[in-house]
């Protein structure tokens, strides 16, 4: 048997006294898409947040592994390192830092964490022109500083470039099709399906069914009151469209 | 890993990983912190009469010089003091120092063979660039010239021929007062006064050293100068006096580079700048300033009193400062510029971070006198650990300042909740035309900032100097090329341990 790229057992993790995931049970075998649906406050983000290893959080159960890596025990940057990526719902700007300064200091310092040489400059320009392009972005973009003034539109295809040239193993989206119209959910949209690969496996969490339209997940989990409470395949969102989150809450009472 | 079978502390039932990590808190994370083995000729000890006459001699002074000094000493004596910066010390006993020491190697080299090989490697260790230790080798064809100024005398200085031809003079103050005593008597003191202020007068009255340029009418000067200053010697004050004249049409763009050795005794560091810019002169003078902080408790670390001042004294002049101030256990300094000539302009362009136990009171005075007359001021203050920031600003606008144009711009960065940043500026106009901006900012490195940038692997220094580095930029970008990357890393090493 494959090793999952993600398996989460019995995770529990609590902000000051309040729990908030409550027992989460997750395999994601590589390759795989997996989406994450639930209302707003039943705890999806805190899920990506406490994955990412944010320092607000105290994990009082439960294991998570990376490709069969204790990933608790890592800190932040070992995460992204070891290939934990996660595109932020509401990306964070850094003023004065140009997005292209960011990705290279991005980019090399994972490297040096895994032991890896520096990316040559021309190497670099060559990837990021590369990934740019599915993406929209260009140069004039480049130059500014990382998220500071940029459009929803823009940070979300900010996100998926960094996502493209960091190359992780695991993907978190969090409601990555927030802020963004029709045409920019597309261009998102296309840039992380392009990404998809037999070795990487995405986590997608959104509480509209719409995203899943453009980026077809192979199972859709229904996220309640701080655990999953019910798994399926794509039509499984269709049904929480129709219905709503209603019927499930009763699951996790 | 290390071999640890030489502590002797080491008992069998302490884990290793507790002497690791107790062995990783590097106590005193200075780089610079060697002392090179030249030797020293040092004046009596103290502060006397007999001590400026020994300087005096020393320097093979003429008498003029030796009255000048003897008649700031008198005025010395008067001074007590000031206190109204932001900064705490112990008193400074001036009877306990030493105010002059030479190193020993009698006379000037003519050649870099005759360079103190110690020297040489000392250049080494301070990580000057290795296109300036070419320039000392002899190897490349010079476009930075270096003075170098190590204690109190030059020891070598590069390059001045080539100058010569186009008539600028690079040299030492005690050489410019032997070779050039008319210009001296003309310009020395006219921008900061003998008896300015306590620190500037006490210079005046023991200054042993610095670099003197005089660039002609018209001449462009084709390389950027530099100086290196150094504290080398146990106990002993620093006093440079620098003095810059661009006469009418004339362009220089001046570098001035510190690092200090470690040691366990605050040094007081006191030097005098004085730029004087003519009629559509143009004068930037750059500092990256790195002297010893102290260690990680505050003990140690340079005392840095500095007076340094720019006199506009042509129409359309211009004087811009940029300073990047990252080391001294105490700064105290104000790059001040006096917009005399109509049409002049001053520019002041900081970065100061303090880190530790540091203490930095540092700002500028931009003084509108003449018509027309426009200034802006960046400053950047990063505080990190236990220090204390403070941006002191003056601008003042003149009767006879007509439409005098200020624009003033003060960030504050704050790395932890130990530290202060302040901004104190101070705002008058008594002229109805003139324009004064001022804009300041305080901020925190968010949570939510590192966060983001740990999850794309960065570690926790590396985000920290990222984001400052994207704090200071408007200032970084008026640095010279050759000072940007070294500037760029000294912002990292200087924020080492400022969290976690």
């Amino acid at each position: 048997m494959t090793t999952p790229i993600l398996e989460i057992r019995n995770l529990h993790a609590r902000i000051e006294d309040r729990e908030i995931l409550k027992g989460v049970n997750l395999i994601i075998p590589p390759g795989e898409v997996h989406a994450v649906m639930g209302r707003n406050g039943s705890g999806k983000s805190t899920l990506s947040y406490v994955l990412a290893g944010k320092a607000d959080y105290e994990i009082t159960e439960g294991e998570v592994l990376l490709d069969g890596e204790n990933l608790l025990e890592m800190d932040p940057a070992e995460r992204a390192a070891a290939g934990l990526f996660l595109a932020f719902q509401y990306p964070i700007e850094i003023p004065g830092v140009a997005t292209m300064t960011f990705l290279k200091a991005a980019i090399n310092a994972q490297r040096k964490a895994r032991g890896e040489a520096e990316m040559s400059t021309p190497d670099f320009m060559r990837a990021v022109k590369t990934a740019g392009t599915d993406l929209q972005i260009d140069t004039a973009m480049l130059k500014r500083p990382l998220n500071v003034g940029f459009s929803g539109g823009e940070k979300k295809r900010a996100e998926v470039l960094q996502m493209a040239l960091l190359q992780p193993k695991m993907c978190i989206l969090d409601e990555t099709d927030s802020g963004l119209d029709i045409d920019a959910l597309q261009v998102v949209s296309k840039g992380v399906n392009a990404l998809r690969s037999a070795g990487r496996s995405m986590l997608i969490i959104t509480h509209y069914q719409r995203l899943l339209n453009y980026i077809v997940p192979d199972v859709v989990h229904v996220f309640s009151d701080g655990k999953i409470v019910e798994s399926g395949d794509k039509d499984l969102a269709l049904q929480l469209e129709a219905k709503g989150y209603a019927d499930f809450d009763g699951a996790a009472a | 890993m290390a071999d640890y079978d030489h502590i002797p502390t080491l008992k069998e039932n302490i884990d290793r990983a507790t002497v690791d990590s107790v062995l990783s808190l590097d106590v005193d994370k200075y780089k610079y912190g060697f002392e090179s083995a030249i030797e020293s000729d040092m004046a009596p000890k103290g502060l006397s009469e007999d001590t400026v006459r020994f300087i005096s001699a020393k320097k093979q002074e003429p008498e003029w010089m030796l009255e000048w000094r003897l008649d700031a000493y008198r005025r010395f004596l008067t001074l007590t003091e000031p206190n109204w910066a932001k900064v705490h010390y112990p008193q400074i006993d001036l009877q306990d120092m030493y105010y002059y020491a030479a190193p020993k190697s009698t006379p000037a080299p003519t050649s870099l063979d005759e360079v103190d090989p110690a020297l040489l490697e000392m250049y080494e260790k301070l990580g000057i660039p290795l296109r300036e230790r070419e320039i000392l080798a002899g190897v490349e064809r010079p476009n930075v010239a270096v003075d170098a100024v190590m204690d109190s005398v030059s020891v070598v200085t590069t390059f001045r021929e080539e100058l010569s031809k186009v008539g600028i003079i690079f040299c030492s103050m005690s050489e410019a007062i032997r070779e050039y005593p008319e210009l001296v008597r003309k310009y020395l003191a006219t921008v900061v006064p003998v008896t300015d202020n306590y620190y500037a007068t006490l210079n005046s009255a023991v200054f042993t050293d610095g670099s003197f340029v005089y660039i002609p009418k018209g001449v462009r000067c084709p390389m950027e100068l530099s100086t290196y200053f150094r504290i080398n010697e146990k106990k002993t004050g620093q006093f440079e006096r620098t003095l810059i004249i661009a006469e009418a049409d004339s362009y220089v763009s001046y570098l001035e580079g510190c690092t200090a050795p470690s040691r366990a005794e605050s040094q007081l560091h006191a030097a005098v700048v004085e730029l004087v810019a003519m009629d559509n002169a143009e004068i930037k003078y750059s500092t990256v300033q790195n002297w010893y902080p102290g260690d990680k408790d505050g003990n140690g670390g340079i005392y840095n009193f500095v007076t340094k001042r720019g006199d506009c004294r042509g129409a359309n002049s211009k004087i811009s400062w940029t300073q990047v101030e990252t080391g001294a256990a105490i700064t105290w300094k104000y790059p001040s510029c006096i917009l005399r000539g109509d049409g002049s302009r001053g520019e002041f362009y900081s970065i100061a971070i303090s880190n530790g136990y540091q203490q930095v009171d540092s700002g500028t005075k931009m003084i509108h006198l003449g018509k027309n007359t426009s200034s802006r001021i960046i400053s950047k203050g990063i505080a990190a650990g236990f220090s204390d920031n403070t941006y002191r600003g003056q601008v003042s606008a003149h009767a006879r300042a007509k439409n005098a144009r200020n624009f003033t711009q003060c960030d504050s960065l704050l790395i932890g909740d130990k530290c202060g940043a302040h901004t104190v500026p101070y705002i008058e106009s008594r002229n109805g035309s003139a324009v004064f901006e001022h804009e300041a900012t305080t901020s925190k490195i968010s949570d939510d900032q590192m966060f983001y940038c740990q999850q794309r692997g960065l570690n926790e220094e590396e985000a920290v100097a990222l984001i400052v580095n994207g704090f200071v930029r408007d200032v970084l970008q008026h640095l010279p090329m050759e000072f940007m990357v070294e500037t760029q890393k000294l912002i990292a090493i200087s924020l080492e341990g400022s969290v976690g």
